[in-house]
């Protein structure tokens, strides 16, 4: 491990350390945050006992539909604009200020449109993932170099296998980029709607515990969802810092 | 069995020029953004086949722009190219081309790169292995087969774009300032190890150059480039043989033809800078 890397560890632990401290001597109340060895304890009864198994599968299947949906749809449409500029320099502001909209407050129209339900949720996650993912893959398609293209053609090469073989994987790292960001607002998307819009899911058993003041419940699984989203980012980044070093400086 | 017509056309005419250009000109519409750029021409070329041409010119003066004429990436707006009797439409087969920019695909590895086109042509893999290995030694690069083009310098990139064009056995190699990214000493050996290659390969070479010196030590004709829109305001016959290499630097003659060059090209450089 880098410094760096040994520096943050010691950064986390010092934190944690801290807050199990405060909690202990009561600076913290138990009403408000558990210690943080009881949320280990409780995230290992919540695993063992198997209760909620069925809440993280829903979750991280709708996690998973959500990310692969607006990282194809996110890529098509970003492709279908770039290659057409007029259109592009239209709507190019409008991605640009898209997240300025607090898009959870269309929940409703979702409700009407796809009941209560993942269907809903999933569709609220794409909604919130999808942007990032067609500015990405403007960016991505950019910056292929036009010597590339060159090169291709003087290798006979038709549309469809430069686009596939030259263009994809020169564009590639940037569109990671893009498929990193969806993925996280995939997540948020669909932990977030769960709260209001589900019955089952990660995010419904947390809203359950807090209305039952089952304080020690609810610290289990959100250090359940930090654990899960830590583990699917550091495989993320993995595959990113590969593609980064195959840029040039 | 009887020699069909088309194999008889196959038989090279020494008397043809391998390619010729004849009244070429480029302009770049700006599509009433502005005036059009008139980049090129009009540009009378003929190559002989198996010559090493080499062009010099202030930059830019339209040197990129006649070399995608001649790789069919680009068409004139008037005149006519063609390459080996039939006029230039799309790249022609058997022409090969080492760009200005860095053209090395940073996804694959130094023989990945190199043998990409011989893949793409379903060439048999034992042959592409052989191709593959030759060039990437000729090219000095042995040591970085497995490397990627990211851990690379700018120079040994252009040396693995010159290896992937040139293990496609083109007949016309085209490149554009393909040392440009390398010192002058290293500069010069690179000369020494591209004159033994046309002289292995008995392609014709189509080199564009800022280096005077480099110009009248590798080719057989040097074309002279005006300010854009860039014509050929000269073109020298340099009279070396073809055993010829680096050495020849010293020859009395060589100072002669560099100084011509440069006397030549000194008013157009001036114009380049003036105007911007
Ligand atoms: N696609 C294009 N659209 C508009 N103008 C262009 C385009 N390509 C080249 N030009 C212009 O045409 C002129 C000639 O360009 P070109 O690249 O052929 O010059 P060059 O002699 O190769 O220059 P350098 O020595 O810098 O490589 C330049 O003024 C350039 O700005
Ligand atoms: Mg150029």
């Amino acid at each position: 491990m880098t410094r760096e890397g040994w520096i943050r560890l010691l950064v986390i632990a010092a934190a944690v350390a801290a807050l199990e401290l405060a909690c202990r001597l009561g600076w913290v109340p138990v009403t408000v945050v558990i210690p943080p060895s009881a949320m280990a304890a409780s995230l290992v009864d919540i695993l063992a006992s198997g209760k909620h198994w069925a809440d993280i599968v829903i979750s991280l299947r709708s996690v998973a539909i959500a990310a692969v949906l607006s990282i194809g749809l996110g890529f098509l449409v970003g492709a279908v604009i770039h290659a057409w500029p007029l259109v592009r320099g239209a709507v190019e502001p409008l991605l640009a200020s898209y997240y300025a909209v607090p898009t959870f407050m269309f929940y409703p129209v979702f409700i009407i449109l796809f009941g209560v339900g993942p269907a809903a949720i999933v569709a609220i996650a794409v909604l919130l993932a999808i942007v990032s993912m067609i500015s990405a893959t403007l960016v991505g398609l950019d910056r292929i170099p036009l010597v590339l293209r060159k090169t291709a053609r003087m290798m006979h090469m038709g549309p469809a296998s430069r686009a596939l073989l030259i263009g994809l994987p020169a564009a590639l790292p940037h569109l990671f980029t893009g498929v990193k960001l969806a993925v996280a607002y995939a997540f948020i998307g669909v932990i977030a709607s769960e709260f209001i819009l589900s019955g089952a899911g990660m995010g419904y058993a947390i809203a359950y515990a807090y209305n039952n003041f089952d304080n020690r419940e609810m610290y289990g699984l959100m250090l359940l969802i930090i654990l899960v989203v830590t583990v699917v980012n550091t495989g993320l980044d993995a595959v990113d810092r590969r593609l980064q070093a195959r840029l040039r400086r | 069995m009887s020699v069909s017509p088309a194999e008889v056309a196959v038989v090279p005419d020494t008397a043809m020029p391998h390619a010729r250009l004849v009244g070429v000109t480029r302009v770049f519409s700006r599509r009433g953004k502005g005036e059009d750029i008139h980049a090129l021409g009009p540009i009378d070329l003929d190559l002989k086949r198996g010559e090493f041409f080499s062009v010099v010119g202030p930059s830019g003066c339209g040197k990129s722009t006649l070399l995608d004429v001649l790789a069919g990436l680009a068409t004139p707006t008037s005149g006519t190219a063609e390459f080996e009797g039939r006029p230039i439409a799309g790249v022609p087969a058997g022409v090969g081309a080492v760009f200005q920019e860095d053209a090395s695909f940073p996804w694959l590895s130094v023989t990945d790169n190199v043998a990409f086109g011989l893949r793409r042509a379903g060439v048999d893999p034992a042959e592409i292995a052989r191709r593959v290995d030759y060039a990437i030694g000729f090219m000095g690069l042995r040591g970085f087969a497995d490397a990627y083009p990211a851990q690379l310098s700018g120079g040994m990139r252009q040396r693995v774009c010159i290896a992937r064009t040139l293990v496609m056995q083109p007949r016309l190699i085209l490149l554009d300032e393909p040392f440009g990214a390398l010192d002058a000493q290293t500069r010069l050996l690179m000369g020494d190890e591209l004159l033994r290659m046309w002289r292995e390969t008995g392609a014709t070479v189509l080199l564009i150059t800022h280096a005077l010196d480099e110009a009248a030590m590798l080719a057989d004709r040097v074309g002279v480039m005006s300010a854009r829109p860039g014509v050929f305001i000269d073109i020298v016959a340099t009279g070396w043989d073809a055993e010829r290499d680096s050495r020849i630097v010293s020859h009395p003659r060589f100072g002669d033809l560099t100084g011509h060059l440069w006397e030549r090209l000194r008013v157009e450089s001036l114009k380049h800078l003036r105007e911007g």
